[in-house]
């Protein structure tokens, strides 16, 4: 479309704009975990590292975290090759149901959080507490995975949508096995889709608080239960402060990388 | 094409030149390349037979190649997710005790008549999608000349992938995270106040304006990127046409661009509605006293205990998605999600 010129610098003065309201509430968090004073002050009074040391000796914060990443790579773990199983399904064979499986795969992201939330939390109690499992970390996990599955999925059905069967059907011609064809051919090809969604799911469970709420049990803490629980205690602002502006910082690393590889999916090098 | 592999494997000269021809390709066939190589040391392939453990199994029954595939996801999703869902809205049609606590399985009506009956919840409920339409024109106006920009008038691919992990970068940056900072932002004396306070002016404080700012804030990643992707698809010739034939941007843009990104824009909408109905934490870092309809929920879950409660009020927020996602079902936005 040919823009003028006006019509131009309006547009780059609306995105400029936008990103500013996106990003200064961010840029705050990570400067004010500098502030020197111990109470919420803005513009800040002095600087100091303090709290940046305090954070990283906090007992909590790190049990915490130690929680969230465990419960990360669990629910990562289930939803990688549930996702995985189901997009071969859905991709490779017809069969009675399969479009509604997309929808029962969505449902879990697309229905608010407490939904789901509540209605696994009176499952687990009528079910798992019977059986003497309480709710813990495996709770939290299952919860995780049944909203993460649809992130493997969908990145891995895109793949194998794309690359179609071909490849497999020349790899058996070949002479090769099932399992070797997997090994050989249809896993190098789906391989950074399965990165991608597995770095997206671990993110998204990292974040997760409201399934969280109904799942965990005592004693189970994940980091944003933590920051949740000490955001109304003001003596402990600073060291949320510090937490909140280091998960931001950690956060550009998995996001650049799986953006990366969804771009790679996107446009093939050819 | 069983037929062909038996054909192929009983020749054995065949391997090598194949594997030759084949390391010529570029690419994705680097892949098939290297299983070819592979094979390629046996002299005399294997008589396809020997393959056919496992696999070879399942590759002659497909039916139950199929059901082990499923097996496990559909016991997850289908048995305990769609099972507890199920469980949870039948029991909106049960009660409580309130003496005992204990759960009576009698079907009334009882919960569905308190939520429309009583004011408390009528308002709660009006409140609660006046704010998600605040919010949903709010991301409007701020995703689309984003979107826009990003699309179609950054030419060069670098700039455009940078602008994009801009936008992303956010949705990943923890809902608490981001919680927290608006809490600095909105709180009394904080970093809007101070910015407002040469014009004379000061913030609106923790209360409904705070938390319809803040959802917006959080749900915008999530408007702008079906958006930026719905102007993406839209080729260039299109506009270029709709130029030569005389119309101005601005024509062009009301005639062809909105209507083909128009599912793109309902998709958007569709995350900041069901996020917004089902929001009850935001509320209660910036909205003050204020309630949100999801704070019916969540008090009858924890603290009145009175899960069939809890469950018939759910029915608010999962009626008011499934009845918009009907109504817009017909734009093809449910593809867009």
């Amino acid at each position: 479309m040919i823009l003028t010129r006006r019509a131009r610098l309006l547009l780059l003065l609306a995105t400029v704009a936008a990103l500013s309201f996106i990003y200064v509430p961010l840029i705050v968090v990570v400067v004010n975990s500098f502030n020197a004073s111990k109470v919420f002050t803005w513009p800040p009074t002095g600087w100091t590292f303090e709290w940046w040391s305090d954070a990283a000796q906090n007992q909590s914060v790190r049990s915490a975290i130690v929680t969230s990443i465990k419960a990360g790579l669990g629910a990562t773990t289930i939803a990688i090759m549930l996702g995985t199983l189901i997009a071969f399904a859905v991709s490779r064979y017809k069969w009675f149901g399969r479009e509604s499986i997309s929808f029962v795969v969505i449902l879990p992201i697309a229905l608010p959080g407490i939904i789901t939330g509540i209605a696994l939390n009176s499952a687990f109690r009528t079910v798992l507490t019977p059986l003497g499992i309480g709710f813990g970390l495996f709770t939290v996990i299952l919860g995780h995975a049944t909203f993460c599955i649809v992130v493997v999925f969908n990145n891995v059905v895109a793949r194998l949508r794309r690359t179609g069967v071909s490849l497999e059907e020349a790899s058996s011609d070949l002479g090769a096995s099932g399992f070797q064809t997997f090994r050989l051919v249809t896993f190098p090809l789906i391989r950074s889709a399965l990165i991608a969604g597995a770095l997206l799911a671990f993110a998204l469970s990292f974040d997760e608080i409201v399934v969280t709420t109904f799942t965990s049990g005592p004693g189970t803490e994940t980091l944003p239960q933590w920051i949740f629980n000490n955001l109304f205690r003001p003596n402990q602002g600073p060291i949320i402060n510090v937490v909140a502006a280091a998960l931001l910082i950690a956060f550009i690393i998995p996001v650049y990388l799986a953006q990366r590889l969804s771009e790679g999916q996107r446009a093939p090098r050819t | 094409m069983r037929w062909l592999a038996d054909a192929f494997h009983r020749t054995p000269s065949v391997g090598r030149p194949a594997t030759a021809r084949l390391s010529k390709w570029k690419g994705d066939v680097r892949a098939m390349t290297m299983t070819a190589a592979s094979l390629d040391p046996t002299p005399a392939p294997p008589a396809p037979r020997t393959s056919s453990g496992r696999s070879g199994f399942f590759y002659r029954h497909p039916r139950l190649r199929l059901t082990a595939l499923l097996a496990a996801p559909m016991l997850w999703l289908v048995v305990l997710y769609l099972g507890s869902l199920t469980v949870l809205l039948v029991s909106a049609f049960w009660s409580v005790n309130s003496f005992t606590g204990a759960l009576i399985k009698v079907p009334t009506l009882n919960n569905f008549h308190t939520l429309v009956t009583e004011p408390v919840y009528r308002t709660v409920a009006l409140r609660t999608l006046g704010i998600a339409i605040a919010v949903t024109i709010i991301d409007l106006t701020i995703a689309l000349p984003i979107a826009f920009y990003a699309a179609k008038v950054v030419r060069t691919r670098r700039v455009r992938f940078a602008l994009i992990i801009a936008i992303t970068m956010p949705l990943w940056a923890g809902y608490l995270v981001k919680g927290f900072a608006l809490q600095t932002i909105f709180i009394n004396n904080g970093v809007l106040d101070w910015v407002l306070e040469p014009l004379g002016l000061k913030g609106p404080g923790f209360g409904i304006p705070a938390t319809i700012l803040s959802l917006a804030y959080l749900w915008l990643p999530f408007m702008i990127l079906p958006i930026y992707a719905g102007f993406e698809r839209i080729h260039d010739s299109v506009l270029e046409a709709s130029a030569d034939l005389g119309a101005q941007a601005g024509r062009t843009f009301r005639s062809i661009v909105l209507p083909l990104v128009w599912p793109s824009v309902v998709a958007g909408t569709i995350f900041t509605f069901s996020l917004t109905l089902g929001d009850y934490i935001m509320v209660k870092i910036v909205g003050g006293p204020s309630q949100m309809f999801a704070n019916i929920i969540y008090d009858n879950v924890g603290v009145a205990n009175n899960l069939p409660f809890a469950a018939a009020a759910a029915f608010f927020p999962i009626s008011v998605i499934v009845i918009y996602l009907l109504l817009v079902r017909r734009t093809g936005a449910l593809n867009d999600l």
